[in-house]
């Protein structure tokens, strides 16, 4: 070796092969008028509870599918699919996180034209997968009342990726003394204007209000694309 | 813990600018991290060490500038600094804002080599 050292410029987002693919798939669904829905959340908070409700009650009202990812087994989509809405399981393996590719091969077969509503279960990891764009038009939160009120403050980040937060297990915030005036000031602190629901996937408190919300949000956001 | 497929990718995008340089022996990456990515720079740099292993870029060392997180105030009509991700207010006047300026950034700002 020889010569001086010399500096290079680059200023390339480490990240962006991702969100090139990210970018494709929001286009490809603006374009077939489908909403795509993400969740994310610590294991075991109930988003696979919380998405098989909302297919079920949903299904009546529109064309649903669900992709689930998992680091091993299909459980979770064996449990979806009781639901009858088209589910696939996406593996992924030691990887902690979805990423927007493995969107896109999970997709390879299925008419986005035909679905209304893709739900994308992420892995449960409060930590991992706020780095990851996958393409969709909302990002929810889920947090459970078990999980104590203090959640927000302790994964900030993933909260502030997050578009909306839904608490889960209302029916269990009597047993567990849920705090729900301080989880929601948690949430207002790393996320100000945040909109929250609480709900109970088990008895179906508070599902109606967050499906009519959901139903809203994916005509304004298709409306917008027609003007 | 995705440091490390951050870290590959890391290696990816270094090695094609290497060889875009001649395969030029690199020594130092220099790069920009958001403390709102989620990424922890400890473990970027060990993971970094384990993805260069038996690579053109065995050997260089990754250099992380961090990047704190900026607010836009509303009140103030400024970018303002917040002094925790625990709590997105403006320092200054203390009015909440979800907008943010900076902090996730995570990019190859540039590199240093020899040829």
């Amino acid at each position: 070796m020889s010569g001086e050292p010399r500096l290079v410029e680059v200023r390339k987002n480490v990240l962006k092969q991702n969100d090139l693919v990210a970018r494709a798939l929001r286009e490809r669904f603006r374009q077939a008028g489908m909403f795509a829905v993400s969740l994310v959340s610590s294991p075991g908070s109930g988003k696979t509870a919380f998405l098989e409700k909302t297919l079920t009650m949903l299904r009546s009202r529109a064309r649903v599918a669900a992709l689930v990812g998992d680091l091993a087994t299909e459980n979770d989509a064996a449990r979806l699919a009781r639901s009858q809405a088209p589910v696939k399981q996406i593996i992924t393996g030691t990887i902690c996180h979805l990423e927007a590719a493995m969107v896109k091969n999970a997709l390879d077969g299925w008419d986005v034209g035909e679905l209304d509503f893709l739900f994308i279960e992420n892995v449960g990891n409060l930590v991992c997968p706020s780095s990851y764009d996958l393409g969709e038009d909302l990002r929810i939160v889920l947090l459970s009342v078990t999980e104590g009120e203090d959640k927000p403050l302790k994964y900030p980040t993933i909260f502030n990726s997050a578009d909306v937060a839904v608490i889960t297990k209302l029916d269990l915030a009597a047993a567990v003394e849920f705090d729900e005036v301080m989880a929601r000031r948690n949430i207002q602190a790393v996320r100000p204007g945040m909109e929250v629901f609480t709900l109970s996937s088990k008895s179906g408190e508070g599902m109606a209000e967050f499906l009519e919300f959901l139903q809203t949000r994916r005509r304004q956001c298709r409306a917008a694309v027609a003007v | 813990m995705h440091e490390l497929s951050i870290a590959m990718s890391i290696v990816d995008m270094v090695q094609e600018a290497a060889e875009r340089q001649g395969n030029a022996q690199v020594q130092f990456v220099y790069l920009r991290l958001g403390l709102l990515t989620g990424v922890v720079k400890e473990a970027l740099l060990s993971s970094y060490e384990m993805a260069c292993a038996e690579t053109l870029l065995e050997g260089s060392t990754l250099v992380i500038e961090e990047i704190p997180v900026e607010v836009f105030c509303p009140k103030c009509d400024g970018p303002r600094l917040v002094e925790s991700i625990q709590w997105f207010c403006c320092p200054e006047c203390g009015t909440p804002t979800p907008k943010v300026l900076h902090g996730k950034e995570l990019e190859v700002v540039a590199l240093e080599i020899r040829e």
